[in-house]
């Protein structure tokens, strides 16, 4: 469940509502604002912390790490997590790396028609 | 002062068809326990015990310091419970029992009480006889919650709610987790709430505690392994797994004691490990009931 608190955290630093730098709430105050315990978003902290995505200063609070471009980095490894999911199930399935690349092209020129249709 | 806002420890309760058995649990202070199992698995004789309404045969228990039930009169002051069977006065409006309970409690607040009407959507002029199901709930746990209390004990605050009237009583059960010197301990058979809210998690089932930790830890123990086992490769039992469904060539097995090495064992044995997945506590519930109970049969 701490899972799902990290990629809320993490989305709100991808679109910029949490600058790099900036204080973030206490554990108990988004406990609060999520509906959620105590217990998970201290882990999601604790996880984000090790991640470099945040940093906690004792009796101070948390705050987005400062370190430039976090955003764009965060966006960078969501893309890699989906492109090793892809790949390790055209590797279940038996297909080669190249079949892949040419698959992924499809998909692109999916993607486009689909977003022209929408304009 | 002590660290736990409640303690029981080797706790036991006979009756003539049913025992609670050696019951230990400790709930610290400033979170919340989900006490979790099936009807009639012990959740509300162990509730009932810890608020000295039934009295332990063995065992010691104590809420926020007190001995229990010794001390209950003491105690009380600073516990509020909320159970079914709890009956306002069907003639009297909830305004009535608001003054009532303010006229008990000192620490009673008249402003936060106003606001949780508000935010109960409840009438404070309206007849407890002409409210729901869901609109009693709420009249109870709003009479509860603005007496402050330092401990919350909720015997299924949650049953036979629909989901805006849940949603509402959750909102407010972690909003007012907010000052830390607050604990929680509710008993429900719904695990989504419990997932969704609690900081312990309590499995209660035939009596007896299967599980009682820290839910994070406790979610993270339990994995399901989707597995393919090729022609001639034999599916021997792995330490840590504790149930497979096999169907041809898939298998899933699930693990209670959950390590990156026990998909390298299967993977040495030949048998390949396709999916890891993360369980839901409502998975988890129903895999472990089933388990102990073959353990405690066979």
């Amino acid at each position: 469940m701490y899972f799902q608190i990290m990629e809320q955290i993490k989305r709100r630093i991808m679109v910029g509502d949490w600058a790099e730098g900036q204080p973030i709430p206490s554990i108990r105050q988004l406990a609060v604002d999520l509906e959620v315990s105590v217990i998970t978003v201290k882990r999601a902290y604790y996880e984000l912390e090790r991640e470099g995505v945040i940093v906690t200063q004792p009796g101070k609070g948390s705050a987005v790490a400062s370190s430039p471009g976090l955003g764009a980095r965060l966006r960078e490894q969501e893309l890699e997590q989906h492109l090793e999911q892809a790949s390790r199930i055209a590797s279940q399935l038996g297909i080669p790396t190249k079949q892949l690349l040419g698959r992924l092209r499809e998909a692109g020129d999916r993607v486009a028609e689909k977003d022209k249709e929408l304009i | 002062m002590t660290d736990f806002a409640v303690e029981l420890s080797g706790v036991s309760k006979k009756y003539r068809y049913f025992t609670l058995d050696d019951v230990h649990l400790q709930l610290p202070q400033g979170q919340i326990m989900g006490l979790i199992g099936a009807n009639g698995a012990g959740k509300s004789t162990t509730i009932r015990i810890l608020m000295g309404l039934v009295h332990q045969d063995a065992g010691e228990v104590r809420v926020l310091g007190h001995r229990m039930p010794a001390q209950q009169v003491a105690a009380k002051w600073d516990i509020g419970f909320a159970s079914e069977d709890m009956r306002l006065y069907e003639t009297m409006t909830l305004s009535w029992h608001m003054s009532f309970i303010r006229s008990i409690y000192p620490k009673w607040d008249a402003t936060y009480a106003q606001l949780l009407l508000k935010r109960f959507g409840l009438h404070a002029e309206q007849k407890i006889k002409g409210l729901s199901h869901g609109q009693r709930v709420k009249a109870a746990l709003l009479l509860v919650l603005a007496r402050k209390p330092k401990l919350l004990v909720l015997d299924e605050p949650t049953t036979g709610l629909d989901p805006v009237a849940r949603h509402e009583i959750l909102r407010e059960l972690t909003a007012a987790m907010a000052d830390e010197g607050r604990s929680i301990l509710f008993s429900s058979h719904n695990t989504q709430d419990v997932e969704q809210i609690s900081d312990q998690i309590t499995f209660i089932d035939r009596g007896r505690i299967i599980d009682s930790m820290d839910k994070e830890t406790y979610l993270d123990r339990w994995r399901r392994l989707r597995l393919e086992v090729p022609l001639g490769v034999e599916l021997r039992p792995l330490p840590g797994i504790v149930g497979v469904q096999r169907q041809g060539r898939l298998a899933v097995a699930t693990s209670n004691a959950f390590v990156p090495d026990l998909a390298h064992a299967y993977e040495s044995a030949g048998v390949h490990v396709q999916r890891i997945e993360n369980m839901t506590l409502e998975e988890i519930f129903v895999a472990n009931v089933e388990h102990n109970r073959e353990e405690v049969e066979a």
